[in-house]
């Protein structure tokens, strides 16, 4: 409980620090909101342009800003949309689902089929296929996940058209809960291998090494001695083992998940929070963009708290779950 | 009396890539229910190829490439793998000489306990709950109830060692090959859990190959011994024969090479403050002599040794030793 405390506590530190940076950062970027406004306007006056400065609160001293956005955030207020004008909030509550779910399934595209090519490959380490993933890996890992999109969205567009290439949903509209879900699935397919291509590599990669070590632990070759098959050595002793760097990493890359997520949701025309974050800094939308960013930063502590917790599920020795004095079971007082 | 276990001519290869080398060569032994037969011999000596070839469990490139390995009436060598699991655990189990790395971190005692009896007897959870207790407290882990929920890296190392055994205990198995069990633990530990041992054998009637280097366990322990060389067995023979007066020059150098306390007037004797030494080195693997190994490090060694290699000669009742001059009382 008091481990929870102190991490929730540095949690809100770390969001505060986040929100100060970006805002700051962003105030040091050249450009302004007004001028943009001013400009599609077709021009205004000396007089209005300060009146919209004072309006947007533009015109006071930049830790006076930060200190009534932070304010304001406390209260879940972010704001009007410069672009939209309706509340940021509102807006990024949109968007937000689509970005997660984004995230969720390449994540677990990644994590499945990236560990499961890298147990096959460890079993098999001079096999076929084992070359197979190292060459996959090394190109997956290689190219950048704009140009596997882009090069996905060609192949599905014009040579092989069975997935939709385009948005999230089907414009003719889809009949019952069901049919929704299906049709977001199947818009869900390139975007989701798109970002998982970068992962699925790293992850074979990673368990493949961790597997390979594991394998070859006393403790496998006790469990072989106890008479167990080997699916059973697998996936009774050594997984639980060799998954433990791809939790790691997978705590570590939940940021860089995001961000390859604003690139691939931006080639697919993906509705989530990264086309919005695209599309406000070409706008100069600050309070969406810095709502953007906080949420962005929420996102990933949330995860690295869940990848934290499931480290300690995994492995006994890590989080101080149980402590080794004497602890009566229940069954034991009985 | 039958041999519960039996191995004859036991020949495994390693395939290095480049070459093939015979790790054991010819190897026998017999093992009795209810006995303990002593495996000892320097590192390197294939003390503890022997005992992976018997479980099945040799590792990559390593091969069994002749003679045979009899359990009961099963011929291990040839028996299918499917076949070979059931009796892994089961009927043969083996104790691991590195306590701290042999069991899984991430599993609680009650499940690695549990997991053996599940798979071999067709137990319940909770049956097999039962049996991982009463196993534990057949050990003697102090209060066992609560160490079935325990992770490895809780217990102290004399505690994981003595879940190893239990681990091999689970099924009641009739041959358990204990590969240095106590190189890890500290001496009283060690005597623990040869006591230990001792005790669960005269209860269940198991017969136990004990594999050491340790002369003063074998002497503690064993009914009859083995000495290995370079992948042979060069002397066998009933424990207090070979400790009495062995035949071969290589195990009276390791009897000379054993400290012992002397006191009062033996301390005073010329010999007291010298510890005997084997000069020279274990040829490594794929430089063996071709007749006798051992003849480049014996004070022995003639010619004969040098171009034919030595047949096993009877020294006694039941011992035997490979060597031309087996016979001869000279102490080296």
């Amino acid at each position: 409980m008091k481990t929870l405390l102190s991490k929730l506590a540095s949690v809100v530190g770390l969001l505060f620090a986040v929100v100060a940076l970006n805002f700051l950062l962003i105030q040091f970027a050249p450009g302004d909101p007004v001028e943009v406004i001013v400009g599609e306007m077709g021009g205004a006056s000396e007089e209005l342009v300060a009146q919209m400065r004072a309006e947007y609160g533009l015109d006071k001293p930049v830790l006076v800003q930060l200190a009534i956005y932070v304010g304001k955030i406390v209260t879940g207020d972010f704001g009007l949309s410069i672009y939209y004008n309706q509340p940021v909030l509102s807006l990024i509550l949109q968007r937000l689902p689509a970005t997660v779910l984004l995230m969720l399934a390449s994540m677990t595209i990644a994590v499945v089929l990236g560990t499961f090519l890298g147990i096959f490959s460890a079993r098999h380490p001079k096999g076929l296929l084992s070359h197979f993933v190292t060459l996959f890996s090394l190109a997956g890992y290689s190219a950048p996940v704009f140009w596997t999109g882009l090069m996905l969205l060609i192949l599905f567009s014009s040579v092989w058209p069975i997935f939709p290439v385009s948005g999230m949903t089907s414009i003719r509209g889809v009949q019952g809960v069901f049919g929704y879900i299906l049709d977001v699935a199947h818009h869900l397919v390139l975007p989701a291998v798109t970002l998982s291509s970068v992962y699925i590599a790293l992850y074979s990669r990673l368990s493949r090494a961790s597997m390979l070590d594991v394998l070859g632990a006393d403790y496998i070759r006790t469990a072989r001695a106890k008479g167990l098959s080997e699916r059973q050595v697998i996936y009774g002793h050594a997984l639980r083992n060799g998954i433990i760097p791809v939790v790691t990493m997978l705590g570590l890359q939940m940021g860089q998940l995001l961000a390859g997520a604003t690139l691939v949701e931006t080639v697919f025309n993906w509705p989530g929070l990264g086309r919005l974050a695209y599309e406000s800094i070409l706008r100069r939308d600050y309070p969406t963009l810095l709502a953007i960013l906080f949420f962005s930063a929420v996102i990933v502590v949330v995860a690295n708290l869940l990848t934290d917790l499931a480290y300690g599920k995994i492995d006994p020795r890590i989080g101080g779950r149980r402590k080794p004095a004497p602890r009566k079971t229940k069954e034991a007082t009985q | 009396m039958q041999p519960i276990l039996s191995v004859r001519d036991l020949i495994v290869e390693v395939d290095t890539g480049s070459a093939v080398h015979r790790v054991l060569d010819g190897v026998s032994l017999d093992l009795y229910p209810g006995k303990t037969l002593g495996v000892v011999g320097e590192s390197g000596c294939g003390k503890s190829m022997t005992a992976l070839a018997t479980m099945g469990l040799l590792p990559d490139r390593f091969r069994i490439a002749g003679g045979s390995i009899r359990l009961g009436d099963e011929e291990l060598t040839t028996v299918k793998p499917n076949r070979l699991r059931q009796l892994r655990g089961n009927t043969i189990s083996m104790i691991f000489q590195e306590p701290m790395t042999s069991l899984n971190p991430l599993l609680t005692v009650e499940r690695q306990i549990a997991e053996v009896v599940e798979l071999h007897q067709g137990k319940s959870a909770t049956e097999a709950r039962e049996i991982a207790l009463e196993t534990l407290r057949a050990v003697q882990i102090p209060s066992p109830e609560e160490r079935l929920a325990a992770y490895p890296h809780e217990l102290s190392g004399g505690m994981r060692q003595r879940v190893m055994i239990a681990i091999a205990l689970a099924c009641r198995p009739k041959v358990i090959i204990a590969d240095e069990p106590t190189t890890a633990l500290d001496v009283t530990v060690q005597a623990q859990i040869f006591g230990l041992l001792r005790d669960l054998q005269c209860n269940t009637d198991t017969a136990i190959m004990l594999i050491t280097h340790d002369l003063g366990a074998v002497a503690d322990m064993a009914d009859e011994v083995a000495v290995f060389y370079a992948g042979k067995s060069i002397e066998t023979g009933p424990v207090a024969d070979i400790l009495d007066h062995p035949a071969h020059p290589y195990t009276r150098g390791l009897m000379s090479c054993t400290p012992r306390l002397r006191l009062g007037a033996a301390a005073r004797l010329p010999e007291a403050g010298t510890l005997g030494e084997i000069p020279g080195m274990v040829p490594p693997l794929g430089r063996f002599p071709k007749a006798c190994r051992f003849a480049p490090r014996c004070p022995l060694a003639d010619t004969r040794c040098t171009t034919e290699a030595p047949l096993p000669v009877a020294v006694g009742p039941n011992q035997s030793a490979l060597c031309w001059h087996a016979k001869e009382e000279v102490y080296v």
